[in-house]
């Protein structure tokens, strides 16, 4: 018999950190730290506005770009929230979750050979969507010192004739970091001059924590929406991963291709989630503004607790995780979370699985409830204090 | 601030202040002299338990009992109110619009005892008008609180 498989998707590797989910899931007192996702349900009044419109018999496609009600409360949320102005009719698609987006837009610009600048550590779905498309991920690690935030230095240096996109990951998982105005402004400056495209993965734009570090869209800086796909979604802000429902926003030019691979591949998003993220867009801020309040409390709580360990962390200011240095002892990232996960108990990810850059570093999520939290903190806290010992 | 810290603590009001204190990212001092501000301006009225007697095995009957009443002269419904919400068995007394002017809602150990107190010592205050007692018989939410188990943590490891 032939080889019934794609030699590209043969040799793209599965991530490797899914053996140590699976040890976390057998044990069955562990506490995790790990999940990617918010601890809170879904605000009750967009449940029930899913529910209403099942009730109602709403149970047909809607047009592949998205319900058009919608993509019109999308556009005003963008520009009531980062001073993003979209068409609602051509530079709107609504797709599967911000990952669908990924796919499409990548799939959409890129020609085999075009290389894609994916900064990491990061969330693991760029390197693999970029070789999907045809396309040559090239690395770009991000490091410790600069608060994990990409550089205009970085960025130059990464350059070649071959550059299409960089995929910009901020606020980003795992690190936390966010991408300041003047970060994005730098930036900008280099994407212009070489002629590149931006990818920005804006998912955890809503969650960022200090008031003059608000989320800035890159696609709202002069020069800057021309070139330009942002993609977002309700997963995140408005803790509605299970419905599956995200967002492109860009240039007709680009929206209308990356539409055509919607159109034959997904046909629509589901009806039931657009319904019910209509509700998020309308009356959905406050809910929004209230798990952000709570996030920032255990944001700052898990800091206060580092600097009482003597763990080194940099202070993130977005999403809802916190990536502390675990260098000091001597560990991989794999081992010490590993070892952790053994002695007491207590599920990490290791910041490898987002990349080499991550190595030395361990993802803590805080997307649990305090309680949880404290409990997971103090275990940690036994864990480095008998590694100490030791090494002494 | 303030409205930081009462959403909080509504939520949770045996918080430790240190922890709150970190949380809100301000001094432990703060909070605390906020706290006591607010206490003494009866912002905060008091810090209560929320408990279900069922399942402690307690006996209580609950009832919300709706009153009218004719207002006197001068004093609105405050007087008529007063003399109710002085007796210890009245849990809460609130001026209702619509069909009735107040609501009262009364905790005692059995329905007799609840029953005797709205005959005897409701019902005869000369400007009680009407009565109407309703008995709660399942408490699914209180004080926005859902009295059910919470539910199981489902949410997977994923990256």
């Amino acid at each position: 018999m032939r080889d019934p498989l794609s030699k590209t998707i043969v040799n793209i590797q599965p991530s490797g950190i899914r053996k140590f989910f699976d040890i976390v899931s057998e044990m069955e007192d562990a506490i995790s730290l790990g999940v990617g996702e918010p601890d809170f349900d879904t605000p009750w009044h967009i449940r029930d506005e899913g529910i209403y419109s099942l009730e109602k018999g709403r149970t047909f496609y809607t047009s592949n770009a998205g319900l058009k009600e919608l993509k019109v409360e999308i556009a005003k949320f963008l520009k009531r929230r980062y001073e993003l102005e979209y068409d609602f009719n051509k530079e709107i698609l609504v797709t599967i979750g911000g990952s669908e987006a990924i796919d499409i837009a990548l799939r959409a610009m890129l020609d085999p050979g075009d290389e894609v600048l994916i900064p990491q550590p990061s969330y693991v779905s760029y390197v693999p969507c970029a070789i999907l498309a045809n396309g040559t991920p090239v690395i770009i690690e991000l490091k410790a010192e600069n608060e994990f935030r990409l550089t205009a230095e970085e960025l130059e240096a990464a350059i070649t004739p071959k550059t299409k996109i960089l995929v910009l990951p901020f606020p980003n998982n795992p690190t936390g970091a966010v991408m300041e105005r003047k970060d994005l402004e730098a930036i900008a400056e280099v994407v212009i001059k070489h002629d590149l495209f931006v990818l920005s993965d804006e998912i955890y734009s809503e969650l960022t924590y200090v008031e003059d570090t608000k989320h800035v869209s890159i696609a709202s800086l002069p020069g800057m929406k021309e070139r330009t796909i942002v993609i977002n979604g309700f997963s995140k802000s408005h803790a509605m991963t299970g419905w599956r429902l995200g967002y492109a926003c860009g240039p007709e030019v680009i929206i209308k291709q990356m539409l055509k691979i919607h159109q034959f591949a997904i046909m629509c998003a589901p009806t039931t989630s657009q319904y019910a993220a209509v509700e998020a867009m309308r009356n959905g801020d406050e809910d929004v503004a209230a798990m952000r309040e709570e996030y920032n409390g255990r944001r700052r709580f898990l800091m206060h607790r580092f600097k009482e360990m003597g763990l080194e962390c940099f202070e993130p200011f977005g999403a809802f995780y916190v990536f502390p240095c675990i260098k000091e002892f001597g560990m991989t990232s794999d081992e010490f979370a590993t070892e952790l996960l053994k002695a007491k108990k207590v599920a990490v990810v290791p910041g490898t699985a987002f990349g080499d850059s991550g190595e030395g570093f361990i993802r803590i999520s805080y997307a649990y409830s305090l309680d949880n939290l404290k409990l997971a903190i103090g275990r940690i806290e036994e864990f480095i204090t008998e590694l100490r010992e030791k090494r002494q | 601030m303030r409205e930081k810290i009462l959403t909080f603590i509504e939520k949770n009001s045996r918080i430790d202040l240190n922890e709150l204190a970190i949380m809100l990212g301000v001094e432990e001092a703060a909070v605390v002299n906020e706290l006591e501000k607010m206490e003494k301006e009866r912002i905060i009225c008091g810090y209560h338990t929320l408990i279900d007697w069922d399942k402690a095995g307690i006996e209580k009957v609950t009832a919300m009992i709706e009153v009218r009443v004719t207002p006197q002269r001068g004093m609105g419904f405050d007087k008529i109110a007063e003399r109710i919400y002085n007796y210890p068995e009245v849990n809460s007394v609130y001026l209702i619009s619509g069909g009735f002017d107040l609501m009262v809602t009364l905790e005692g150990r059995t329905l007799r005892e609840v029953s005797q107190f709205v005959t005897d010592k409701l019902s005869t205050l000369d400007q009680v008008l009407s009565t109407k007692t309703n008995f709660i018989l399942k408490k699914y939410k209180d004080h926005g609180t859902i009295m059910a188990v919470p539910s199981k943590d489902e949410r997977i490891m994923m990256i």
